[in-house]
């Protein structure tokens, strides 16, 4: 059984990236392009490890997260923030809200699948 | 293709359309328009691109979008006032930006001065804002200093993935340890991390030795599962940066006991630590209550906003237009098939009520609606067409040194996209004419007692089946008296020919009227218009103009809604088989005796109610044969052009009505005067399609020369 990764970004851009680099390690993926969408396509799909965007629009990934961790049954899944930022207060603000770890973009693939491989393990 | 290619050109369209959000986005806010989501929808279209051009390593194109999103940010944030001389600043930003997203798409290359100077002008912005502000906090999300280059050493991996910075290098065996005593509390659980992660991780960063201290574990009985019990003393060789070893705990800082020192070891193996003991770290019981705050509040601001947008989320798909086009070519034998089999039937005998003829209808009658739905797909709003033209005018603005105000008009008319394609240029042309010709500088403006600022106005609506794109100013309108002696200094048009101001605006598009010298030789307009009227007219489009003299002039585009299918009339002339347009077709008449007059030896006209039509044999025109044919075992449709002229068509049957698929003529074979296309009937045979103002036109030329002719004779 692969692990299912759910991918939120609103890039389509970045979207197929983490596609193509997730297939790649073996992985099965699901999208959604902010994060009302990852609610509703974590709800239907569920996802082994989250990784998401910050800037995104209707809802960012700061309540993105809080809402996995306070409203799903996917409280424990690990979320993995994938941000061009690397702003500590931002970092602060992910962890509070229950984020497991933050991954700058651009990304390198075999790193972002070893932080899969061992938020999951 | 490389998947990585294909995912460069995802990049490429998302780009496009960040950047035509990015300048509607910056365009309401000069308007005084946009609210808080407008200004997050801009910084995001910036940051998206930043991020997509990071990731490809366009280092122009990175460097440029992160001074602009500083910029952008300060705006977000209140520290810069959204006045209107900042938005001018970041609209032409944001053509910059375009540019190099352009530049670095195909290869090209930008104007460096341009670029250089509105950095300098973005980080003016930024400064002069910024200083009340305080040099308090740097700019949140601010990386890298602008002049240092991001990604400029770093070559793609065989993925094309610019590899992070921060890689980790091998540390050299030392002496002294680190010793870090790791206590995590039950929330460190329950956001889904796992101590053991964390210990291989820190593992990665040299040999540990790790010790567990599970003297706190309850009996099972008491045990508390989602409790947390246990803490670990782990000594790490190496002299590993502290910050790396603090990275690995960065994600549950709040959620643990941490201590983390620097301590020598002996041969003897490391005490271990209390678990009691206090945590070292201060900083995150600190900023928490903010952050958690903050959090808290951006997560209701979404709720709220969520709700509106949300019904949105699904409702699109991305198809190829690939994939759409072989639908519509597939749809389009679908339908040519249905007709030759419902030819075959009929030939057969079988009984219009025949289960197998009421089969057929109902066949014609899915085609039918599958055709439109298809054809449907393929409409688009003129949006993506209108949207880049404020550029446009700005800059021709600038150019020309004007003042001028571009309102739009029905962005959200529908048209199929082969239609879109060529709208364009056209556009383009035209808008470049009314602010170049059309208006008047400011001074003279100032002086009529108008407005310093022009306005021009592009709009698009539907109109009996055709889309019309209207291009209006409030210039000075054309100057007949000039178009008219020039006209007739060129030789256009013959000097005691009584024109109506109407023919009068329109001798602009005449071929071999604009020339160089007329640009600044006539006040009014006329740049290549004759170009534009060809390019529209292959496409069985019209154009014309009217002027209100001192008020301002209007351009009239129009243009079919589909270049894919068409109503037409099915006529027959000297055997041949031929379309003509429904839209252009008014009614079908059948001439009596008398009410064919001939006036000269080629022309006719048959009176129609009070008024006399020109009469146009088809057969003749088109050269099928050589004499007219007998009008009164003849059938006449009348038809309008889009000038509104009327012509009578002499032919010799009307089969009926038909949808039919186009076919270029000029694809195929070439542009023939007086055929605008072909198309396939149910039999298999090519019909041509007949392009009725060209009928029109060459019969109102022919009338023209004839009339010359027996003046001169």
């Amino acid at each position: 059984m692969s692990l299912r990764i759910l991918t939120v970004d609103d890039s389509r851009m970045m979207r197929e990236m983490l596609l193509m680099a997730l297939k790649g390690a073996g992985f099965d993926v699901v999208q959604a392009e902010d994060g009302e969408h990852g609610l509703e396509v974590l709800a239907e799909h569920g996802a082994d490890v989250i990784i998401t965007d910050i800037n995104m629009p209707k809802l960012d990934g700061f309540g993105f997260i809080e809402r996995v961790r306070t409203e799903t049954s996917h409280r424990a899944t690990p979320i993995l923030v994938l941000s061009t930022e690397s702003d500590a207060a931002k970092k602060a603000r992910a962890r509070d809200a229950g984020a497991t770890g933050w991954i700058v973009k651009p990304f390198d693939a075999a790193r972002l699948v070893e932080a899969i491989r061992r938020v999951s393990a | 293709m490389d998947p990585m290619d294909a995912i460069k050109v995802t990049f490429f369209q998302e780009c496009d359309e960040q950047l035509a959000e990015l300048e509607s986005g910056l365009m309401a806010l000069e308007e005084g328009e946009g609210d808080r989501e407008t200004v997050n929808a801009v910084v995001r279209a910036v940051h998206s691109v930043k991020g997509g051009a990071g990731a490809f390593g366009f280092e122009d194109l990175v460097k440029f979008s992160h001074t602009f999103e500083t910029v952008l940010d300060l705006m977000r944030s209140d520290k810069l006032a959204i006045s209107a001389d900042a938005m001018h600043v970041m609209l032409r930003a944001s053509d910059v930006l375009a540019d190099l997203v352009h530049a670095a798409r195909d290869g090209g290359s930008v104007d460096q001065g341009r670029c250089d100077a509105l950095m300098e002008e973005l980080d003016q912005l930024a400064q002069g804002d910024a200083a009340p502000a305080a040099a308090s906090a740097a700019t949140p999300g601010a990386a890298p200093a602008g002049d240092e280059p991001l990604y400029a050493d770093v070559e793609p991996d065989e993925w094309g993935f610019v590899p992070l910075r921060f890689v980790m290098e091998d540390e050299p065996a030392g002496e002294e340890v680190w010793k870090i005593i790791f206590t995590p509390r039950a929330q460190l659980y329950a956001k889904g991390s796992d101590a053991t992660i964390l210990l291989r991780e820190l593992a990665l960063l040299g040999d540990c030795e790790i010790e567990v201290d599970d003297t706190l574990v309850p009996s099972l009985d008491t045990l508390d599962a989602n409790g947390a019990c246990m803490a670990w003393t782990i000594l790490l060789h190496g002299d590993k940066d502290e910050a790396a070893i603090r990275e690995i705990f960065e994600f549950v800082e709040g959620d643990c006991d941490l201590i983390i020192e620097r301590t020598t070891i002996s041969a003897a193996p490391a005490p271990i630590a209390t678990p009691e003991a206090p945590p070292v770290v201060a900083a995150p019981p600190v900023i928490a209550p903010v952050a958690k705050q903050a959090a808290a509040q951006s997560a209701a601001a979404a709720d709220s906003e969520g709700k509106g947008g949300q019904a949105a989320a699904n409702a699109t798909i991305r198809v190829d237009l690939e994939r759409v086009d072989r639908l519509i070519d597939l749809v389009g034998e679908l339908v040519i098939n249905q007709a030759m089999l419902a030819q075959r039937v009929a030939e057969t005998g079988v009984a219009r009520s025949s289960n197998v003829a009421l089969g057929l209808d109902e066949l014609e009658q899915l085609t039918r609606e599958l055709q439109d739905s298809v054809m449907a797909i393929r409409a688009q709003p003129v949006k993506s067409v209108f949207q880049r033209m404020p550029r446009l005018v700005r800059e021709i603005a600038t150019a020309t040194n004007k003042q001028v105000r571009l309102v739009m008009d029905g962005e959200g008319t529908e048209v199929d996209k082969t239609v879109i394609e060529r709208l364009s240029d056209p556009i383009t042309h035209m808008l470049r004419n009314a602010v170049d010709h059309g208006l008047e500088s400011t001074q003279d403006r100032i002086d009529a007692g108008k407005s310093a600022e022009g306005t021009i106005r592009l709009a698009a609506l539907h109109r009996s089946g055709r889309i019309v794109i209207e291009v209006s100013d409030d210039g000075r309108g054309i100057n007949r008296e000039r178009v008219r002696a020039k006209a007739i200094e060129k030789g256009l048009i013959s000097p005691d020919v009584n024109m109506t101001d109407e023919e009068i605006d329109n001798i602009i598009f005449l071929p071999g009227f604009s020339t160089a010298s007329a640009i600044s030789d006539i006040s009014g307009r006329g740049v290549g218009m004759d170009v534009v009227k060809r390019s529209i007219q292959a496409l069985g489009g019209r154009i014309s103009i009217t002027s209100n003299p001192g008020k301002g002039s209007t351009f009239t585009l129009s243009l079919p809604l589909t270049l894919a299918v068409l109503d037409g009339m099915v006529v027959s002339a000297s055997d041949q088989t031929l379309i003509a347009p429904l839209t252009t077709s008014i009614e079908t008449l059948q001439p009596k005796p008398g009410e064919v007059r001939r006036l000269g030896p080629n022309r006719s006209v048959i009176a129609v109610r009070d008024a006399f039509v020109p009469l146009i044999d088809v057969g003749v025109a088109l050269g099928f044969r050589k004499e007219a044919a007998q009008p009164d075992s003849c059938v006449v449709l009348l038809v309008e052009s889009e000038g509104g002229g009327r012509a009578a068509l002499l032919v010799d049957d009307i089969q009926g009505q038909r949808q039919v698929v186009i076919k270029s003529l000029e694809a195929n074979y070439q542009r023939v005067e007086g055929i605008a296309a072909a198309t396939i009937l149910g039999d298999g045979r090519v019909a041509l399609i007949l392009d009725v103002d060209g009928l029109i036109a060459q019969r109102v030329s022919e009338a023209r020369a004839e009339t010359q002719l027996a003046k001169a004779g």
